[in-house]
C-alpha cells in the first residue's frame, strides 16, 4: 500500500513491471491468457483506485500519474498496461460523472475497498466500433432494469468484477440517445459468442459475449452517455491508450539502443550500422512523448471548463493525438527491429521485438484511425485550426 | 419575416436528420435526445452559416450551443448582433 510503504505509485508500478509483468509477458502473449499475476499485484498494491477521491477510499491521484503508470507497465507487458488503462478510463468516467449519485459514490468506495476491476461493453453486433450508437435498450420494470446486449468485444470480460454497459435509454429512444449503466458481477451473465486469438494484445482477452443483466435502476449514470463520452471517455481513452503505446515503443528503443551499444563496444572506432537509425527512432519517440505530454496538459486545462472539454478544438486535438501516436509507434518498433536484425526477429532473445510489433499494430485499430480521421475531417469543415505556436 | 427560431426549425428538418419534426419540438427540447449526432451537428452548422450568411466563431462550436432550438437561435442572434455592432 502506497501510504504504508511510503513509495510513490509510479515506483510501485515500476517494481510490479520489472518483477511481475516482465516475467510473465511472453507466456501471457504466447498462450493468449489473462495476466493474472500482474493484475493481482496491481490489486494488492491498490493501484486500481488511484483516481478515486480520498474521501471514498482511493488515492486521489492525478490523471498524469495514471498515464505515467500505463507507460511503465507497458514497457514490460502491453496487455497488462492496456487492461490497467481501460480500467482507469472507466474509473475516470465514474469520478467525473458519478459524484452526484449516491449509488455511484458507494460503488467507488467498493472499487477502492475491494479493488474491483472494471470492464466495459460499448461495441455491439450490428453497430461495430461506433460506440455512440446502440441497438440494445434498457427496459425498466418498476425499480429494476433489464438489459441484453450482444457485445462483440468485452476486454477481460471474464475476469472483470463489474462492467459499464451502454444502451439506448429505453425501447423507443433513438440509437444515439444512450445511457451507461454500471453492472456488478452478480448482476449479469456472460455467454461467449466470440474468441480472442489475435495478432497482438493477446492477454487482454477481448472476447465477445452476450450479456444478460437485471439490476436496480439507480445504477444508470445520471448524465447521458453522449456527455460522458465527450467530457471524459474520449480524451481519457486516447491519452491512456497513447501512454500504453508509448511504453511499447520506448521498450523497443531501449532494446535497440542496448543492441547498438553492444555492437559499438565490440568494434570501437567504427560506428555500428544501426546507430543512425537509432537516432531516427529516438527522435520519433521524442515526438510521441511530447505529443502525449502536451495532450495531458491540454486535458488538465480543459477539465476546468466544460465548454472547452466539449469544444470541437479539443476533440480535434485528441483525435490527432490518437492517430499520430498509433501510427508513429509502429514505425518506431519497425526501426528498432531493423536495428536489432535477426536477434530482434527471433523470439526469446534479449532483443526480441515480435511481441512489440504485434502489440503496436493494435493501436491503429482500437477505434479505427480511418473512423477517427473521418470524424476529424467532418469537424474541420467548420472548426478553424489554431495556427499559433503557443496558443 | 419569420423569426430566427422558425428558420432554425426549417434548417433542422432539412439537415439534422432528427427522429422528430423540428416544427413540433419545444424550443428548449434536447436535440441530442431526438437523434442529433456529432456528424449531423457539423452539417447543421454549415447549413446555418450558409443560410444566415455568418461565420460561427470557434468558441461557439461546442455541444451546448447546439443542444436546442433556443440555444442555436441565441448563437445565431449573437453572431448577427456582433456583426451589426462591429
Amino acid at each position: 500500500m502506497s501510504q504504508e510503504t511510503g513509495l510513490r505509485p509510479c515506483e510501485i508500478a515500476r517494481s510490479i513491471s520489472i518483477e511481475v509483468a516482465a516475467k510473465f509477458a511472453d507466456e501471457v502473449d504466447k498462450s493468449g491468457r489473462f495476466p493474472a499475476e500482474a493484475i493481482g499485484a496491481i490489486k494488492e498494491n491498490r493501484l486500481l483506485s488511484l483516481l478515486i477521491p480520498v474521501e471514498l477510499g482511493g488515492a486521489g491521484a492525478s490523471f498524469e500519474v495514471v498515464a505515467d503508470i500505463c507507460s511503465i507497465l507497458s514497457q514490460a507487458c502491453a496487455s497488462t498496461a492496456m487492461i490497467f488503462a481501460m480500467h482507469q478510463i472507466k474509473v475516470s468516467s465514474l469520478v467525473s460523472h458519478g459524484q452526484q449519485s449516491v449509488w455511484h459514490r458507494q460503488f467507488m468506495s467498493r472499487i477502492a475497498a475491494e479493488q474491483l476491476l472494471l470492464a466495459s461493453a460499448t461495441t455491439e453486433a450490428g453497430i461495430g466500433g461506433d460506440l455512440r450508437n446502440s441497438i440494445c435498450a434498457i427496459n425498466i420494470f418498476g425499480d429494476r432494469l433489464e438489459l441484453e446486449k450482444m457485445a462483440t468485444v468485452i476486454s477481460y470480460g471474464k475476469y472483470a468484477d463489474a462492467i459499464l454497459v451502454t444502451a439506448r435509454r429505453n425501447a423507443e429512444a433513438a440509437s444515439s440517445d444512450q445511457v451507461m449503466v454500471a453492472l456488478t458481477k452478480e448482476q449479469y451473465r456472460l455467454e461467449a459468442i466470440g474468441d480472442w486469438d489475435t495478432l497482438g494484445m493477446r492477454g487482454t482477452c477481448s472476447e465477445g459475449f452476450k450479456l444478460v443483466s437485471n439490476a436496480p435502476v439507480q445504477q444508470v449514470f445520471p448524465k447521458p452517455f453522449a456527455e460522458i463520452a465527450a467530457q471524459s471517455m474520449l480524451a481519457s481513452s486516447h491519452l491512456l491508450w497513447a501512454s500504453v503505446w508509448y511504453g511499447i515503443a520506448a521498450d523497443a528503443v531501449t532494446r535497440a539502443q542496448t543492441f547498438v551499444r553492444a555492437e559499438a563496444r565490440k568494434r570501437p572506432g567504427s560506428p555500428p550500422p544501426g546507430a543512425l537509425r537509432l537516432a531516427e527512432a529516438i527522435s520519433m519517440l521524442q515526438m510521441v512523448k511530447s505529443n502525449i505530454v502536451a495532450g495531458l496538459d491540454r486535458f488538465a486545462v480543459a477539465q476546468k471548463s466544460e465548454d472547452e472539454l466539449m469544444s470541437m478544438g479539443f476533440a480535434v486535438a485528441m483525435n490527432n493525438l490518437k492517430v499520430n501516436v498509433s501510427q508513429t509507434v509502429v514505425q518506431i518498433v519497425n526501426h528498432s527491429l531493423l536495428i536489432c536484425g535477426i536477434a530482434g526477429y527471433k523470439n526469446n532473445t534479449p532483443f526480441s521485438l515480435g511481441r512489440h510489433l504485434r502489440d503496436a499494430h493494435s493501436a491503429a485499430l482500437m477505434i479505427s484511425n480511418d473512423r477517427i480521421l473521418g470524424n476529424t475531417s467532418n469537424l474541420l469543415l467548420v472548426h478553424k485550426h489554431e495556427s499559433g505556436l503557443l496558443s | 419575416m419569420s423569426t430566427t427560431a422558425e428558420r432554425v426549425r426549417g434548417i433542422l428538418n432539412q439537415h439534422a436528420k432528427l427522429s422528430a419534426d423540428a416544427r413540433k419540438l419545444e424550443e428548449t427540447a434536447d436535440l441530442y435526445a431526438v437523434g442529433l449526432s456529432s456528424f449531423s451537428t457539423v452539417q447543421l452548422m454549415l447549413a446555418l452559416e450558409e443560410h444566415f450568411d455568418v461565420e460561427l466563431p470557434d468558441r461557439m462550436l461546442n455541444r451546448r450551443s447546439f443542444e436546442s432550438i433556443a440555444s442555436i437561435s441565441n448563437v445565431i442572434d449573437a453572431v448577427i448582433g456582433d456583426r451589426v455592432a462591429g
